[in-house]
């Protein structure tokens, strides 16, 4: 019974595993399976950095030498003395020219702004469903605050036609019950005609770039019976002088929001079995379609005139407006064509089996599930759209671009400055539309109702 | 014995115009069509007593007139003699060119960063996801005038070129980069130079015929025969042949620096290489996401199955992916034509003499005739548009898949 004194060590636990070789671990195996695995792989991944490493030296020291206080580009380069470097002065010394243009009163800036912050709270419970759903209230009357905001005049111009909408919804779902859809929307129009033109005795209802007889003055007197042109009223601003980045957010939001309405009917005209609709839907579309904006916003600057009655004195923007709008449109019946076209024929025939009639087919069974499917055709539409709108500089329309383009960059103290301007173009740009393809994403995980 | 007639069939009353789904529709085309009628009536009164209050009419004789503004880009004959017309066509053919050229370089590009953008390599596809992001959300006329405001700043003026202490030079002593545009050779064709283009256009009918054979080789009997080499071969050898037997009835016309500019050569202006990048950079970003998303399409399990009946990864892709992958991507990829031929009348933002600029622009500024001149730009662009969507339904016909 010998203890076996001499064995030395006996291992109780298990030897730790040994770290793995070094480029089998960590950053150097991620890099050698993500950057060099092969060597077109290594040759694409040094050439990309040394490219972005280029692009950084080059553009770092230039951003951050900047000037910001100087009054002209000849000041700027005093200052820096032939080192590298931006001359960010123009953006602070432009910047409100940049986004209202150069003809919004100084004083009336917080109009729009506030217009704008108002706009991000009337999106916002149409864009995120868990909002409380009253706040769709607001949403209902943005549309005329922000006009009485961005235009100015008495108050009583928006009321009045926020009024007339009401009665003429009113009227509407009272007819259509009694009656049917299509005698409802005939009755619907009447009542907003109706008190339209009863509203435009208690004030200019309808304002300056509508009225039917040239306005020579901008006291808001088109009708002559305008009993409060005074009442609780902002100084008014012409739509010519409307400007600058706001140009293009007023084209993008109102020209969006009217064409999907206009779009949805175009869609539908183009999928009934009515040829003679159908053919008008379908010329329509594809004429809209066929041609560039540039010639549609040539036809509102040079020819849309012509086709009013004699006298008629519609402004610019507004031209602009329909053409846009109805530009759009075409592209989206497209996206709704094809959300139309999505749905199983079980949908069109379930609502038939249940005796609904046309309208109400559409407006409960087809169109909700339809327009869920067009969300993300319909953001991208509108995401061109937005970007477009920087077309109307080509027609001497002052929004961001016309603005870089002409005022700033032909004024004596700016002239041969562009980088820094087109660079806070694309940012502002790129900051919206990105924006909006992102929350387009996020929706369509949202909505997706298949479970993967 | 009294049958029972169907009176209530035959009988009509008003109310059945609305209310019977029978005639319902009708019904609303008619009352459509009326009120369209008379909406149309209703605009073209307006135009005529606007058109008469203003002293105008409508007429198409200027297009016979003489035009008297020079045309900086040429490519077919012009003179500011010739009538407005041909100015119109000369802008017609300007816009074909910018257009044909972006369309060519938006597709390579945006083949190669889509593919990329799939890439295994983590720089190089997060490269490629900002190039797109960055290029797609920014209006096409930023990008233009970017091109084109960097471009005449940063490049050097011809006089740089001059003299000994010339502080610019050109490069291979053929191309020669300056402010007023890009000078490039020229081809000079000798009398036999039609011989070099009907070898080198029977070359690429000879390499789809090869093509072809290898493939039928396969398929009948299973053989598989290098392609890629022998293509190269049939595309360059006989060309080059042709070229030298003849004795270099092509040959070059550099351009060079006459006084105070370059003379002789390809000048393209700067205004076209504007558009031409800016409609390719910022086309080329959708296309490569028309690309990714036709790949993507693909089912992994078709590069699976690929896999495992033993072929090699680069067969996969242009055998068993691409094929597919092109049912997806060739439509979009159409609409992305077409908007770059709408896009291109963005050029008149800089000057280049496009349809828009010619018509749209010094010929309606001159002669007046608004209503005329746009409704021939607007033709121009409409049977462009509608002749690619009739080429693309004759392909997605061909293309669709063939279901039994």
């Amino acid at each position: 019974m010998s203890d076996t004194p001499n064995i030395g060590f006996v291992r109780h636990e298990p030897i730790p595993p040994s770290a793995p070789p070094i480029q089998q671990a960590g950053m150097v195996k991620w890099m050698r399976e993500n950057l060099f695995s092969n060597w077109i792989n290594s040759i694409l991944t040094i050439l990309s950095i040394y490219f972005v490493v280029k692009i950084i030296l080059a553009s770092t020291p230039w951003m951050w030498n900047g000037v910001w206080t100087t009054s002209s580009l000849r000041e700027c380069r005093e200052v820096l003395q032939g080192t590298s470097g931006a001359c960010w002065s123009v953006l602070a010394e432009r910047w409100n020219q940049m986004l209202f243009g150069f003809k919004y009163p100084v004083e009336a800036y917080w109009r729009p702004t506030l217009a704008f912050v108002f706009l991000l709270v009337c999106i916002a419970p149409i864009l995120f469903q868990k909002l409380p759903r009253n706040m769709l209230i607001f949403s209902a009357i943005y549309p005329f605050l922000a006009f009485w905001l961005i235009w100015g005049g008495t108050v009583l111009t928006p009321v009045v036609v926020a009024v007339s909408l009401i009665v003429g919804y009113l009227a509407f779902v009272k007819i259509e019950r009694l009656t049917g859809f299509a005698a409802g929307v005939l009755s619907g129009v009447v009542a907003v005609a109706l008190v339209l033109y009863l509203g435009s005795f208690v004030t200019a209802a309808l304002p300056e770039f509508i009225a039917l007889e040239p306005v020579a003055s901008r006291d808001m007197g088109g009708f002559v019976t305008a009993a409060l042109p005074e009442f609780i009223a902002l100084e008014p601003v012409a739509s010519r002088d409307m400007g600058g980045f706001m140009l293009n957010l007023i084209l993008g939001t109102v020209c969006v929001s009217l064409s999907i309405p206009l779009g949805i009917v175009l869609a539908l005209g183009r999928q009934s079995n009515m040829p003679i609709i159908k053919g008008i839907c379908v010329v329509f579309i594809e004429f809209i379609r066929g041609v560039p904006l540039i010639t549609l916003l040539f036809v509102a600057n040079v020819v849309l005139s012509y086709f009013f009655p004699p006298g008629t004195n519609l402004d610019l923007i507004l031209r602009v407006i329909i053409m846009i709008t109805l530009f759009s449109a075409a592209y989206i019946a497209e996206v709704i064509r094809g959300g139309l076209a999505a749905l199983p024929r079980g949908q069109y025939e379930a609502a038939d089996s249940l005796g609904l009639d046309y309208p109400q087919a559409m407006r409960l069974i087809i169109l909700p599930q339809a327009l869920k499917i067009s969300i993300p055709g319909i953001v991208n539409v509108a995401v061109g759209l937005f970007k477009d709108t920087t077309l109307v500089s080509v027609i001497s329309m002052f929004d961001l671009v016309g603005m870089i383009r002409g005022p700033i960059s032909s004024s004596t103290a700016w002239t041969g400055i562009y980088w820094e301007l087109y660079l806070l173009a694309i940012l502002l740009f790129f900051v919206v539309c990105y924006g909006i393809s992102q929350y387009s994403q996020w929706l369509e995980r949202q909505l997706r109702t298949d479970h993967h | 014995m009294s049958s029972t007639t169907q009176t209530g069939a035959s009988k009509f009353s008003l109310s059945m115009l609305i209310n019977d789904t029978r005639y319902r529709s009708t019904t609303f085309q008619v009352i459509a069509l009326i009120g369209l009628i008379f909406a149309m009536g209703y605009l073209v009164s307006n135009l005529l007593s606007n058109l008469a209050d203003a002293g105008l009419n409508i007429s198409w004789r200027f297009f016979g007139e003489t035009a008297g503004y020079d045309i900086n880009q040429m490519p077919i004959e012009y003179n500011n003699q010739m009538s407005h017309g041909r100015a119109s066509l000369v802008g017609a053919v300007n816009t074909l060119i910018v257009a044909f050229l972006a369309c060519v370089s938006a597709t390579i590009l945006g083949v190669i960063a889509g593919v990329l953008r799939l890439s295994n390599n983590w720089v190089v596809s997060k490269l490629m996801a900002v190039y797109v992001e960055a290029f797609r959300n920014v209006p096409v006329l930023v990008w233009i005038l970017i091109i084109f405001l960097v471009m005449s700043n940063v490049l050097p003026q011809p006089r740089e070129f001059r003299g000994d202490a010339a502080t610019s030079s050109m490069w291979f002593d053929m191309v020669a980069f300056t402010n007023r545009g890009v000078y490039i050779p020229r081809l000079v064709l000798g009398d036999l130079g039609w011989a070099v283009f009907a070898a080198f256009g029977l070359s690429i009918i000879g390499v789809f015929a090869f093509r072809r054979y290898a493939r039928n080789l396969l398929f009948n009997t299973g053989r598989l025969i290098p392609t890629f080499l022998p293509s190269i071969g049939i595309l360059i050898l006989p060309t080059v042949l042709v070229y030298f037997a003849l004795g270099s009835p092509i040959g070059l016309e550099n351009p060079a620096l006459k006084g105070f500019n370059f003379k002789g050569g390809l000048h393209l202006r700067l205004s076209l290489i504007a558009l031409w990048f800016a409609l390719a950079i910022y086309t080329g970003a959708f296309i490569a996401e028309n690309v990714r998303a036709g790949i993507q399409a693909i089912s992994y399990g078709q590069t699976e199955a690929a896999a495992a009946l033993g072929m090699r990864p680069g067969r996969i892709m242009s055998l068993i992916i691409l094929p597919q992958a092109l049912r997806v991507i060739v439509p979009p990829l159409i609409s992305q034509y077409l908007n770059i031929t709408k896009n291109s009348s963005l050029a008149i933002a800089v000057g280049y003499m496009d349809i828009t600029g010619t018509l749209g622009g010094i010929t309606l500024n001159q002669t007046g005739r608004a209503i005329e001149c746009i409704l021939v730009l607007m033709l121009f662009y409409l049977v462009i548009s509608l002749s690619i969507s009739a080429i693309m339904n004759v392909y997605n016909n061909a293309m669709k898949l063939k279901e039994r």
